[in-house]
């Protein structure tokens, strides 16, 4: 009788004990879309490298579970981004979806993440309509919202007494963001404004012209990847160099070994701001800088870092959860608490899962080696948040 | 405010560009004039003047040399793509040329993504070609000023080979007659690999000479080649008169409508319209322009002489 009783209760345990087991997953998958091929690949080739550093650190594994990260390459299409999207959460079955550099790719992919029932953890796209009305419980941002940068520079350019400013953006849906972004705190005059178009135009002798003309107190632009460099060298050679130049989003470590490389001088010392800088002063972004440095011979940018937190974020869902992928809301509770070694700091995040954070000024130097880089030279904004959010229907329970 | 000195600055831009797109039409008119020959990648020719230029500047710290050796390599990439890929194609039709030559396109931007990575290259220019000069009161980029004069000085070249030398000629005879010049006994494959080697060359340095104001990366002859069509088109196809014409035209035309297209509908229109009509109907300028030379002279303003 005994015996049979002790049997029961072993074959009961040996039943049970697979169940137990289950409830740590086996491996953690992460999808990450993002941008390998043609010029903005750079950023791509960025953003996975720092995912590697961020791996790196983590030893490959989350609680204890292996780590397995998918990349894809969205070919800065909406459709193609879209597609690759659902192969990442239908196919390949991932718990989390990260990366995403172009807002109109994130919001073509949202939808899919999110019916899966999968987290969407953006590392850069800072698209107004999800830090709005579009938000979503599982969706998390590690960077940013378009408009909080450009009006970060609008204040920078109040306090500088900066009265008339010529603006040049391209004509395209994150271009006029930043001019708008820029028109919410800038209270001088904009002297005039060229929209160029966006992505053939790489000749801008006519708005330099223009602009000159104008005889502005400053220059404002936004031109991602390639045509910063085609722009700036173009200011340098029109003698447009006395009138300075202020930049969101285009100068950056990934434009800045270009431009030392022609050996365009007129960009150090113009200002742009930004949420980071390489030099920022928190443990995890000297890490991270010091690491990337180590391994890639270069700088990280701001996409990089924007990366590193993705995937520190998520490590920090899954340790909250011991690695049992299924506890969704033990992963969300911990995610909305923003407890993990980010390269900003500490930080909060609002109702809309979008960062409160920091802005800084950023002045373009040499580093000790003659490196060029940017470097931090005031705090902007303290605890900013984005103007989106108030039409975001989450509430902060947290 | 629109001053005169202004306009002239705008006009001195409007020539810039338009002596950059004649480079490229001169090259691909005499190919479609004389070949018969679709050839789309025609840009990609500009991409490889390009980076060859911008590589050798960085290996000789000499802006000039890089330029110089751009021509010859891009001279004979295009005589090799010639003779290995385009001569089974002149018996094919058009469609077989474009899918072909588009191919070519998407074979000559991996092999440069393989080669030089997708980042890009600066080209560092000289002090002296770096500053502005003082042109009549205006400051203008001294570069700029380059780059016209040696776009006129190979138009100058170019209206001296196709006029007064034999192997011009030739090409002139090819353009207008091509079954004709084989008849008479003329080797008409070489005149073929000659002139598709000088096109290439043109292209070459068109892209070599752009390095340093644009930058360099994949995919920068496919935009230049839709203008370097529209170029063609109007001016007529085989006739580098023509190129030359309408590559002005649409270089002045391009930059004259960007610069003050969106002051003179503020003229008109309430401010926030003309800001967004202006840059809109700027773009769409130049293909007004061809439509209206399609539909009044479908021919071209200067047809090459057919028989």
């Amino acid at each position: 009788m005994r015996k049979a009783a002790i049997c029961m209760v072993s074959a009961l345990a040996l039943l049970a004990a697979p169940q137990a087991f289950a409830a740590k997953a086996e491996k953690v998958k992460i999808g990450f879309v993002t941008t390998l091929s043609g010029g903005p690949g750079v950023i791509g080739k960025d953003m996975r490298q720092s995912v590697e550093i961020a791996l790196d650190h983590l030893g490959g594994k989350m609680a204890g579970v292996p780590v397995e990260v998918i990349f894809e390459d969205d070919q800065v299409k909406p459709e193609v981004g879209k597609q690759k999207t659902e192969k990442l959460v239908h196919k390949d079955k991932v718990d989390f979806v990260s990366g995403f550099i172009w807002s109109h790719v994130v919001l073509a992919a949202r939808k899919t993440v999110v019916d899966a029932g999968k987290f969407l953890i953006i590392s850069n796209a800072g698209t107004s309509q999800i830090a709005g009305r579009l938000c979503h419980e599982n969706i998390f941002s590690t960077a940013w919202q378009n408009d909080q940068v450009p009006m970060a520079m609008g204040e920078v350019l109040n306090k500088r007494g900066v009265k008339s400013l010529y603006v040049v953006a391209p004509n395209y849906a994150a271009g006029r963001d930043m001019v708008n972004g820029l028109s919410r705190t800038f209270k001088g005059k904009i002297a005039g404004k060229d929209m160029t178009k966006w992505p053939d135009q790489t000749d801008f002798s006519a708005e330099l012209a223009k602009a000159r003309a104008a005889k502005p107190d400053g220059v404002f632009i936004f031109y991602p990847g390639a045509h910063t460099n085609a722009f700036i060298r173009q200011y340098s050679q029109a003698g447009m160099t006395r009138t300075p130049l202020y930049s969101v989003f285009s100068i950056d470590s990934l434009s800045l070994p270009r431009l030392q490389e022609a050996n365009t001088t007129a960009v150090l010392g113009t200002y742009n701001t930004q949420f980071w800088s390489p030099d920022m002063d928190t443990e995890t972004s000297r890490k991270f800088v010091a690491d990337y440095k180590k391994k890639f011979k270069s700088y990280p940018s701001h996409y990089g870092a924007q990366s590193y937190d993705s995937i520190m974020l998520i490590a920090s869902a899954v340790e909250a959860a011991g690695g049992d992928l299924s506890k969704m809301d033990a992963m969300r509770d911990r995610m909305r608490k923003a407890d993990f070694p980010s390269v900003r700091g500490k930080f909060t995040y609002g109702n809309n899962q979008f960062p409160i954070q920091d802005f800084f000024l950023r002045e373009v130097v040499k580093d000790a080696d003659g490196n060029w880089t940017t470097k931090i030279v005031q705090k902007i904004y303290e605890k900013h948040q984005d103007p989106f959010a108030e039409k975001c229907k989450m509430k902060k329970t947290w | 405010m629109v001053t005169w000195t202004l306009v002239f600055e705008q006009l001195l831009n409007g020539v810039q560009f338009g002596v950059l797109l004649f480079l490229l039409a001169a090259g691909l008119t005499l190919i479609f004039g004389i070949m018969d020959l679709m050839n789309l990648a025609h840009g990609s020719l500009y991409m490889l003047g390009a980076y060859i230029a911008a590589t050798v500047t960085h290996w000789t710290d000499s802006f000039l040399i890089g330029l110089v050796a751009a021509l010859p390599a891009t001279l004979v990439i295009g005589i090799v793509v010639e003779v290995l890929v385009l001569r089974a194609l002149y018996r094919r039709g058009h469609l077989d040329q474009v899918l072909a030559t588009f191919g070519l396109i998407l074979f000559f931007n991996e092999s440069v993504r393989l080669i030089w990575g997708p980042a890009g290259i600066q080209v560092p220019l000289p002090d002296f070609l770096n500053g502005s000069v003082d042109l009549f009161g205006v400051p203008y980029p001294m570069y700029r000023v380059t780059v016209i004069v040696a776009g006129l000085a190979v138009a100058g070249f170019l209206y001296w080979l196709v006029v007064k030398t034999r192997l011009g000629m030739l090409i002139r005879a090819g353009a207008s007659n091509r079954e004709m010049v084989a008849a008479l006994g003329i080797d008409i494959k070489l005149v073929f690999t000659l002139v598709f080697g000088l096109g290439a060359a043109l292209a070459g340095l068109a892209g070599a000479l752009v390095g340093p104001i644009r930058s360099v990366g994949i995919g920068m002859g496919e935009n230049v080649l839709i203008l370097t069509l529209v170029v063609i088109v109007i001016g007529g196809i085989g006739s580098i008169r023509g190129a030359f014409v309408g590559a002005l035209l649409i270089g002045v035309i391009e930059i004259l409508g960007r610069a003050f297209l969106s002051t003179l509908f503020e003229l008109v229109l309430p401010s926030n319209a003309a800001e967004t009509a202006g840059p809109a109907v700027a773009s769409m300028l130049i293909y007004i322009l061809m439509a209206g030379v399609l539909f009044f002279r479908p021919q071209g303003l200067f047809p090459a002489r057919t028989g």
